[in-house]
């Protein structure tokens, strides 16, 4: 039974994580909402309008950086999804405590400033006298992207019986068959949560992107675009660019929420 | 059984593995014949299961030879082998129906689909799990997924079957009934089993053959009741059922035991009075008498510490004159059972032949 | 040594790119700290500790401290509302945690910048915070919410408590609830219980959410740009001004480095702090 002190308790709580709630949303749901403002300005309410969408759709220099962002988000989500696949299975098959070193190592890429990566990947760059573009970007995306999906991936192999693969290779498969016929199968909504997590991450980086990309515009991503155009002012331009593109990660989220749905239970 | 070459289907050859500086598997010779119920038995990290996991190919031995049928498949990997494993954790695909998991094998032996489909149906129905044939692992019990594993391994009529603690995931009444049930598929299918446990009593039941091992080398090979009735060394004597041992001085016609007098036993001709030496004997061949027992057999007395009731018969702690303790086993159907309680005086004796006299 | 060779040659590739695009780069950084500003711009690789005796001189050391001041703030506030959060949401019915937590991640996901943006736009002069206590009478003139500390700790804390709240959690559900009945069993009253008990054993999750906002907080960039609007700088900020302007790229590599020692300092704390804890508990 309850205690009535207990009750007060648990409602206080209750109120509080209510609080949390609208903290966390009125940002994004009033963002949302001056999209559709024809005035477009926090000020006053002009009615309902869709006209600041098609604002957006004219400004070719916004399509030219959704573009950019869409080849390096593919890109780096498809390079560090592979790779970081391969670095879980390889780490968590060995059956072994994973040394701390190797721990940190991983970790570092999520937790280090990204001001930090920035910079060190433009000396680098700069120092190889590489030339900087999309490609640039790419390759630095890889990095943090390698960590999240490799932890990721892990966190699905923890409860795997690595058993499995010796029982397929006892039956006569080949070690291509097992990984292609059971090692893939099994991991695959991990490997797709990981995809979706990094798609997501690169397509929202900004720093690392724009200490990457060079000179000149032709390699502006949507972020440094969006970045450009806060620094410019409040318009309501943005708003509805915002509307647009935190609809697509949480589109993105939902979709791998579902896919690791059921299999997440442990 | 005839003990003839053609009879044996697999030979090792001073079978040797070390992983770092831990030898796992020393010099082991063995062989399984055919159609044999054959048991590995010792406690966890005797090496067991990594003599079997050389005979599977998972493991590359360092020095000796798996022969199969007389050819060399030391090197041969494990997709190559006839030889087939049931694991431990029974590590079905999580993501295949239970029909998918017991054709997998057939699947990669590249059979035509109408075979392997028949062959599939066939094995299904002999093992009960046709009805199951379209759920998935996580949806069967422990007793289910067991089957599966073994009709997965079967279906490829492999030369040995090796089973990795197949039972230790049972619960204790479930084991029971598939002792005897392995034991019943063994001889119906007539291919040769050897089976990894660390329980004794599941070997004793089951196998045809045993072989202790401790510290990765053999330390008795041969028939349950050879392995009970004469242990030849005292980890072997402990290891199987239980046993009482006394240590003392080895005599002519026994060992001497320090407050306990002379215990007799038959001793062997090469061994010498005078060294250390133990006297054991099994709780059950000791009979518990009230009053002090006639005849030449030995006899020790003591007093009653605890009584440890099971059922079926009675397990008598006594706390002998010496300090010592010794268990003896009563049927619950002899008489006595029922006079007993803590502190009654009474004499353990039994005949010098059930004694086994140790020196190693 | 078969098994040896196949492990590298999964991890291989991995380990490759993040010790040519990780670890090279940081060492570079960690070279050039040690070298001095070219006239032009570029390096002249002349040993030297200038660049971190430089970080001392009080206008940089004003800087550091307060980023340190700023992390801080954020850290703590994060906590104070994440763990009656976390704790509300262990609370709830098992079936619907997963939905609660998925709520509070939700925003976590979505564009850094874009949410930041949100908060000029609530805390702007003419912002929507301002304009409703106008409107209500609340107030004459607008009050000064953006562009100041307060508006980066808010901009902050609003972006990283999603974590925080799921760190705590972690650790509260991990929680065995006998345990938090046995020490009622034995006596202790609700308070007590959570102080002797809960809070004791939920320290990892504090520790790690904590870390985590601390070191995101202190080597931030777009907030303190965006909601300081250029008049307060945090460690990021000045970073961000040695390589873009002032072109002194071995002092900017030498203030990342110092934000890397942090870091590393208060990962290795917690390392130490978790395996003495599981020390304790074996």
């Amino acid at each position: 039974m309850k205690t009535p002190q207990k009750t007060i308790g648990m409602r206080l709580l209750g109120g509080h994580l209510w609080v949390v709630y609208t903290f966390l949303y009125i940002p994004i749901l009033v963002l949302m909402g001056l999209s559709f403002n024809d005035i477009g300005m926090p000020t006053a309410w002009g009615g309902f309008s869709t006209k600041w969408y098609g604002v957006l759709l004219e400004n070719d220099a916004v399509l030219n950086a959704a573009k950019n962002t869409l080849i390096v988000a593919t890109v780096s989500t498809f390079l560090a999804t592979l790779v970081g696949t391969m670095l879980a299975i390889g780490i968590e098959s060995r059956g072994r405590k994973t040394s701390s070193a190797l721990e940190a190592l991983l970790f570092a890429p999520m937790i280090i400033p990204d001001i930090v990566l920035a910079i060190a990947l433009l000396s680098f760059f700069t120092l190889l006298d590489f030339t900087l573009g999309l490609h640039s970007i790419i390759l630095s995306h890889v990095v943090f992207n390698i960590a999240f999906v490799s932890a990721v991936v892990r966190t699905r192999l923890k409860n795997f019986d690595f058993s499995i693969l010796e029982a397929s290779i006892d039956l006569g498969a080949s070690e291509f068959t097992t990984f292609r016929r059971v090692t893939l199968p099994v991991i695959f909504p991990g490997v797709l949560a990981g995809g979706l997590l990094a798609f997501t991450l690169s397509v929202d980086e900004f720093i690392i992107a724009f200490f990457t990309a060079g000179a000149g515009s032709s390699s502006t991503t949507l972020p440094m675009q969006i970045y450009s155009m806060i620094r410019f002012g409040v318009t309501p331009e943005i708003n509805a660019m915002a509307t647009i593109v935190m609809l697509v990660s949480f589109t993105l989220v939902f979709i791998s929420q579902r896919i690791n749905k059921g299999s997440s239970v442990s | 059984m005839t003990m003839g070459v053609s009879d044996t289907v697999i030979r090792l050859d001073h079978l040797t593995k070390r992983f770092g500086s831990m030898t796992a598997v020393d010099g082991v010779e063995l062989d399984f014949q055919e159609n044999e119920f054959f048991a590995l038995l010792g406690p966890s990290g005797c090496g067991k299961t990594t003599l079997l996991r050389m005979i599977a190919g998972f493991e590359i031995p360092d020095e000796g030879k798996v022969l199969l049928d007389g050819n060399d498949i030391t090197q041969l990997r494990p997709n190559r082998r006839p030889v087939n494993l049931m694991f431990q954790s029974y590590a079905l695909f999580p993501h295949m129906t239970v029909r998918k998991n017991i054709s997998y094998g057939l699947e990669m032996d590249g059979i035509n689909s109408v075979a392997l489909n028949s062959r599939v149906d066939e094995t299904l129905e002999t093992t009960q799990l046709d009805e199951l044939a379209g759920r998935k692992p996580d949806q069967l019990s422990g007793g289910q997924r067991q089957r599966v594993a073994l009709a997965r391994a079967l279906i490829k009529r492999p030369r040995v079957l090796l089973l990795d603690e197949p039972l230790s995931a049972l619960d204790k009444k479930l084991r029971g009934q598939m002792q005897l049930e392995l034991k019943r598929l063994q001889h119906e299918v007539g291919i040769t089993f050897v089976v990894v446990t660390h329980d004794q009593e599941e070997a004793l039941v089951m196998a045809d053959r045993i072989a202790l091992m401790r510290d990765g080398v053999v330390e008795q090979c041969g028939k349950p009741h050879d392995l009970y009735e004469n242990p030849g060394s005292r980890f072997v004597a402990e290891f199987i059922g239980a046993m009482n041992t006394f240590d003392g001085k080895l005599t002519d016609n026994g060992v001497e035991i320090n407050g306990l007098g002379l215990l007799r036993g038959a001793v062997e001709n090469n061994s010498q009075a005078g060294m250390n030496a133990t006297l054991a004997v099994r709780p059950e061949r000791i009979k518990i008498t009230k009053t002090p027992p006639m005849g030449e057999d030995n006899s020790i007395s003591g007093k009653v510490d605890d009584l440890a009731y099971h059922g079926q018969d009675l397990g008598v702690h006594v706390r002998l004159e010496n300090g010592a303790m010794a268990l003896v086993r009563v049927s619950a159907a002899d008489p006595i059972a029922e006079s007993l309680s803590d502190n009654t005086k009474i004499w353990c004796a039994w005949s010098p032949r059930h004694s086994r006299i140790l020196t190693s | 040594m078969n098994t040896r060779l196949k492990t590298a040659a999964y991890v291989g590739p991995g380990l490759g790119w993040l010790a040519l695009f990780m670890i090279i780069p940081c060492g570079i950084i960690f070279v050039y700290s040690f070298f001095e500003r070219g006239t032009y711009g570029g390096i002249d690789f002349i040993f030297s500790f200038d660049n971190f005796n430089r970080a001392l001189d009080p206008i940089y050391l004003n800087i550091l401290l307060t980023s340190g001041r700023i992390a801080g703030l954020t850290t703590l506030i994060a906590l104070i509302l994440a763990y009656p959060a976390a704790y509300a949401i262990s609370c709830a019915p098992t079936r619907r945690q997963p939905v609660f937590l998925f709520m509070v991640m939700l925003p976590f996901w979505s564009n850094y910048l874009i949410r930041t943006y949100a908060w000029i736009v609530l805390l702007n002069r003419e912002g929507l915070i301002n304009n409703s206590l106008e409107g209500l009478g609340l107030i004459s003139e607008p009050l000064p919410l953006l562009y100041n500390e307060f508006a980066i700790i808010t901009g902050l804390v609003y972006n990283y408590l999603p974590f925080v709240i799921l760190a705590i959690y972690a650790s509260l559900s991990r929680l065995n609830p006998e345990i938090r009945e046995a020490s009622e069993d034995l006596g202790a009253s609700s308070l007590t219980t959570f102080l002797r008990v809960t809070l004791p054993l939920t320290m990892p999750g504090i520790a790690a959410g904590s870390i985590f906002v601390f070191v995101l907080s202190i080597g931030n960039f777009i907030t303190p740009d965006l909601l300081g609007g250029g008049r307060l700088m945090m460690v990021g900020n000045l970073i961000y001004d040695q390589f873009l302007s002032a072109r002194d790229w071995p002092f900017g590599s030498a203030l990342s480095l110092m934000l890397i020692g942090v870091m590393m300092m208060l990962l290795f704390t917690q390392a130490i702090a978790v395996n003495k804890s599981m020390g304790e508990r074996v």
